[in-house]
């Protein structure tokens, strides 16, 4: 019986290696989960892009559940997901302010009227300092905000068609179901 | 075309490669000669294949075939032609490729110089390296074809990653490769034993010289691999327990373990089972660190491409190999134990005390490696462990084979008379005493400098104590047969390492400094004048090149020439510039420009001196020369033939001592 002990070691370790070949397909390996989640959004005063003058800060949006999206006219991964943004935008059924980071009025202005505005409002922080409250480590970023104004989920790069319907959705129906 | 042709030529290769598996196998086992007779020919045969494959691959890397998916994506115009060739094993396609082919060079080299062994066992050992390269060729035809095409073909490529542009990076992959396949031949060799049931100890002599060989080989690309971390990464640091590095370092542990087994079984029959066991365990570890670096399943800051896909056939060739020949030692090794007894205090008990700690250790290391991968399976969140975790058991499992280093060549087979061992012990320590001792006040009282002196002392004055007495009880030409003298030179590498890690690592001095032109940082009593920055141009880099003047109490000692160097695909890449010496090497590399507006301004800067830290790898080098030297043993070879007629005559164990 000795004499298998090194073939059980190796049968629980040929396990292990395969789940962990399942758990990176099922998980993005290189998610760092935010320490920001279920926890409070950080308090924000930002200008709005189309209008300097109005401010949008997150006492005013408290109450209903909204998205934060994070982009830039520099980001490059911001054109890809932009597309899937314009398609989905309505379908999420809450708000969604567009997050202008690190950019140039202008440049985002003339961004969002080449590709189209999938916003209902968008705030710039040209700055960047506030970003560096929320966690931000570079465009795009989305984050799901509840009535509250709890961070509820966070998305790390693109929003994809597949993110969307297996992780978006799902995040806002719960927290819709939790409303009262 | 000609990719297409080594395509087919992987294809062919593949087919010779199931001949060579099946037919010598069902050979053996129905005593059929003519079958048995089919290993060479197909090994060769597929090696030929493999070869050109692998040949058309750098053609196509050398004349710029960018039609070819894989030199697209890892080469460019501006690409010089020795980042070229060295951009074949430069991705995962192509080190697959390589992998391969040094299996083959080494199942060759074993066809042409294993005349001597019997022919039943040679074509069982051949197939079961056929049996590995048929799951790598199915491997690479399936999951990770090189040969793919690129339609339509782009103008030029992408780049060969700035990180794999050096010189050291040229020659580790196939250094280290050399090193884990190498592990197959005493793989192969175990399997054939086992499914031979002849457990006679010649087969472990024949094994041997392979063993050594290829341990030298990994030696010598774990050296390569520390140094170029060193000199290209930035960070002064030459081991970082990274996932990739762990993967080389357990198969090399286990490897250290197999040497000292196989010498007990062959000299004195005992052991046998845990000798199978071992080589198992080293190429089933070479197995899996291919397996960790290519599923990609462990992050690390080799990011390779990964790919599900390529996990699972990794893992299920793994499951295949690994756990058929674990299976296949539950039921068939030997179930008595063989070979002389040998008492409590013997050369045998202090290898089998040294066995357990680098086999401890080795398990160790696959335990932290695998740590994250624990955390995810029970769900305790993300967590890994690093140095800290490393850096306290290693040395702690390693201190008892350091204490003992000095009596082994001193100690007898089976029993050993203990005066001879007192004298080494008091000779030895006495010399290791006095040399803390007197380095105290060389080294600020840093007490793992002290430990560091003491110890490499303590091996060092056993290894030459052992050189003397060899001198002078010995005739000449008898004194060092190249085993022992292989032995002593590797013992000898493990003083000049202690050295090296130990003082670089207490006596180090790093320092992030902001400077101007002309201002001077002091930094372990050496001065740094920074002299400005300037343009450097290279084949497919620009970068900015800082210069650095350094004296030593007014006298210069070297201009250093740290770059940060911007390739043709806008990657950066800093490049430190070291100044190298016996006793400390200076090492600058540059930061960034305080206003990137102003690069003749103020940049940052990071200066180091690092003591000894070169002895590191000066110890590394001499466990490679003895791993080599000893593997040239005449003894090896020579006596194959007499050997074989005792084997064959009588299953009785020989009587040598």
């Amino acid at each position: 019986m000795t004499r298998l002990v090194p073939f059980f070691g190796f049968a629980l370790l040929a396990v292990l290696l395969g789940f962990g070949i399942w758990w990176n397909s099922a998980h993005d390996p290189t998610a760092v989960p935010s320490p920001l989640i279920n926890k409070p959004a950080p308090a924000y005063v930002l200008p709005k892009l189309d209008d300097p003058a109005r401010m949008v800060s997150k006492e005013s949006m408290l109450g209903k559940p909204y998205l934060v999206n994070v982009f830039a006219s520099w980001c490059f991964a911001c054109g890809e997901e932009h597309p899937v943004l314009m398609a989905e935008s309505k379908s999420f059924g809450i708000p969604v302010i567009g997050y202008d980071y690190k950019d140039d009025p202008n440049d985002a202005k003339t961004w969002l009227t080449q590709h189209g505005n999938p916003y209902d409002t968008v705030i710039a922080d040209q700055s960047g300092h506030t970003a560096i409250d929320f966690g931000v480590y570079g465009a795009p970023e989305t984050f799901l905000i509840d009535g509250k104004g709890v961070i509820r989920y966070k998305r790390i790069g693109p929003l994809t068609p597949d993110v969307i319907e297996q992780q978006l959705k799902p995040a806002i129906e719960a927290l819709q179901k939790e409303a009262p | 075309m000609t990719p297409e042709l080594g395509q087919l030529a992987l294809i062919l290769a593949l087919m010779l490669a199931v001949a060579q598996s099946v037919l010598p196998l069902i050979g053996a086992w129905r005593g059929h000669r003519a079958l048995m007779a089919v290993a060479r020919p197909a090994a060769t045969g597929q090696a030929v294949f493999v070869a050109l494959a692998f040949a058309i691959l750098v053609w196509a890397f050398v004349h710029f075939d960018f039609s070819v998916q894989y030199v697209a994506a890892n080469s460019n115009l501006q690409l010089p032609w020795y980042y070229r060739i060295a951009a074949v094993w430069g991705a995962h396609e192509g080190s697959m490729l390589l992998w391969v082919l040094i299996l083959n060079v080494w199942t060759v080299a074993l066809a042409l110089f294993s005349r001597q062994l019997p022919e039943v066992f040679l074509s069982r050992v051949i197939a079961v390296l056929g049996i590995i390269s048929v799951g790598f060729l199915c491997f690479i035809l399936f999951t990770s074809n090189p040969f793919g095409r690129l339609l339509p073909m782009p103008p030029d490529g992408a780049d060969l990653n700035p990180v794999l542009q050096d010189p050291g990076m040229t020659f580790h992959p196939p250094v280290l490769y050399m090193g884990y396949v190498g592990f197959s031949v005493a793989f192969a060799f175990s399997i054939a034993a086992l499914l031979g049931g002849s457990m006679e100890q010649a087969w472990v002599r024949w094994a041997r010289p392979w063993t050594n060989a290829a341990w030298g080989f990994l030696s010598c690309g774990i050296v390569a691999g520390s140094w170029w971390a060193y000199a290209e990464l930035g960070w002064g640091g030459w081991w970082f327990w990274d996932p990739v590095e762990n993967a080389s370092f357990m198969p090399w542990l286990v490897g250290v373990a197999l040497i000292h087994a196989q010498a007990v079984t062959e000299k004195r029959g005992s052991l046998r089972a845990w000798t199978i066991l071992l080589s198992l365990f080293a190429f089933s570890l070479s197995l899996l660190g291919t397996f960790l670096v290519r599923s990609g399943i462990l992050t690390s800051v080799h990011a390779f491409a990964s790919d599900p896909r390529r996990g699972t056939f990794i893992l299920c060739f793994l499951a295949v190999v690994v756990g058929g020949s674990l299976l296949l030692y539950a039921l068939r090794a030997p179930k008595v134990a063989g070979g002389k007894a040998f008492a409590l205090v013997s050369r045998e008990s202090a290898i089998l005390i040294g066995n357990l700690m680098f086999t401890v250790a080795a398990a160790m290391v696959l335990l932290g490696t695998l740590f994250p991968l624990l955390g995810d399976a029970f769900n305790l969140g993300k967590i890994s462990v690093g140095p800290p975790y490393f850096g306290l058991l290693f040395p702690l499992l390693m201190l008892p084979v350091v204490v003992l280093l000095p009596f082994g060549p001193y100690l007898r087979w089976g029993k050993s008379d203990t005066p001879m061992l007192k004298q080494v012990l008091v000779r030895a320590g006495v010399a290791a005493l006095a040399c803390a001792v007197v380095s105290m006040v060389f080294v600020q009282g840093q007490l793992k400098a002290i430990a560091g002196v003491a110890s490499a002392v303590w091996v060092g004055v056993g290894v030459v104590l052992y050189l003397v007495k060899r001198w002078r009880e010995m005739p000449r030409g008898r004194r060092y047969p190249a085993e022992m003298a292989g032995m002593l030179l590797a013992h000898l590498g493990v003083a000049v390492f202690l050295i090296g890690v130990l003082l670089s690592e207490s006596l180090s001095v790093t320092r992030d400094v902001r400077l101007s032109p002309g201002q001077v940082a002091v930094v372990g009593g050496y001065e740094f004048r920074f002299d400005g920055v300037t343009q450097a141009q290279g084949p497919n880099w620009v970068a900015e090149q800082g210069v650095v003047t350094v004296t030593h109490n007014g006298s210069p000692v070297a201009v250093m020439h740290p770059q940060k160097r911007t390739y043709s695909h806008e990657q950066v890449q800093t490049q430190s510039s070291i100044d190298p010496g016996i006793s400390r090497d200076l090492y600058v590399a540059l930061g960034e420009p305080m206003d990137p507006q102003h690069v003749e301004g103020a940049w940052a800067l990071r200066l180091y001196t690092k003591p000894f830290v070169r002895w590191i790898w000066g110890g590394g080098l001499f466990m490679m020369l003895g791993g080599f030297v000893s593997a040239g043993d005449r003894r090896f070879r020579v006596k194959r033939e007499a050997e074989q007629a005792q084997t064959v005559s009588s299953t009785l164990q020989e009587s040598r001592a």
